[in-house]
């Protein structure tokens, strides 16, 4: 083995976990506090139980925020456990990594804008088509 | 007024959200203990969930790290074509790992040398599936559920190279 790559690669995963961790750590407290403060009946008010409308409100939350993946996955977990629709986490998980209006302006200069105006629109749909579709097979198998 | 403006370029977004967070939990801490009692147990319930896999999560990015690289992707997705090329974006996508602009220069090349926009979309969409965070999805998700999202997003990512394909062919990129 490389000693270098090996110092190379390990410092590369130790920092992309490092650098979200103040992000991790702040999403994480402010889910507890939701969990205390926010009762379990205001979700319900925001997603209505219509798989199609709470795949939408999902994919639009994802796609407006951004960040490490692992966020997503304890957002939607914890979420998931308030009792808001699978569809809907799933929707969001996929917006969040797929969606990139952050990287936007960059990938318009170095891609293309119709190309990265198409791929983020064609992603976003599939967001909740991605939803619908994995939860119902889920469902059968 | 310099003051403030020099202040919000001093601490970031990150740095000011977890700053409110702790504000907010010894202001609960000082008014009602009790209940920061009961938040702090909440929240260290979740951390204590995930801490073991942040391990886990570490190993298997250093092991990306070490033997994914753009150049080896750019080599193999050179030398293949056609369904070849396919597996190579979608493999490619969900092995790569780090920042996206750190991809950009390895797409950017792709695109000059002539190769189809549609295989830089599935690229980008595929590097949605994150090996190393699987253990983590797995603790809140199930199995089947993992395998599901999976297959299905690898689909969608084809799917979504082939309308841009289509789009480039028609001449609306």
């Amino acid at each position: 083995m490389n000693k270098v790559k090996v110092k190379q690669s390990a410092v590369k995963a130790f920092k992309s976990i490092w650098n979200s961790s103040l992000l991790l750590l702040s999403i994480i407290m402010l889910i507890a506090l939701f969990n205390s403060f926010i009762p379990k009946s205001f979700y319900s008010k925001i997603f209505t139980g219509n798989p199609l409308i709470d795949s939408i409100i999902g994919a639009v939350v994802g796609s407006v925020l951004a960040g490490n993946p692992i966020t997503s996955y304890i957002i939607g977990g914890e979420l998931l456990k308030q009792g808001i629709s699978l569809i809907a986490i799933i929707a969001f998980i996929v917006a969040w990594v797929t969606v990139g209006l952050i990287q936007f302006p960059a990938e318009s200069i170095i891609l293309g804008k119709n190309f990265a105006l198409i791929r983020n629109l064609t992603s976003f749909v599939f967001a909740i088509i991605v939803a619908l579709l994995s939860v119902s097979i889920w469902m059968i198998l | 007024m310099k003051f403030v403006s020099e202040l919000k370029e001093k601490i970031s977004f990150t740095k000011a959200f977890f700053i409110t967070m702790l504000l907010i939990y010894l202001l609960i801490a000082f008014f009602n203990f009790n209940k920061f009692i009961k938040i702090a147990n909440f929240f260290s319930s979740i951390i204590f969930k995930i801490l073991p896999v942040l391990v886990l999560i570490f190993i298997l990015m250093f092991l990306v790290n070490y033997f994914v690289s753009p150049k080896l992707i750019l080599k193999h997705f050179n030398k293949a074509g056609g369904l070849v090329g396919w597996i190579i974006m979608v493999l490619g996508g969900v092995l790569s790992s780090g920042p996206i602009y750190m991809w950009y220069p390895l797409l950017a090349d792709l695109k000059k040398k002539g190769v189809k926009q549609g295989f830089i979309a599935t690229f980008l969409y595929n590097r949605a599936i994150k090996v190393p965070l699987m253990p983590l999805f797995l603790i809140y998700f199930d199995f089947k559920m993992l395998l599901v999202l999976t297959f299905v997003m690898i689909v969608f990512s084809i799917i979504q190279g082939l309308i841009i394909n289509y789009l480039e062919d028609e001449k609306v990129l």
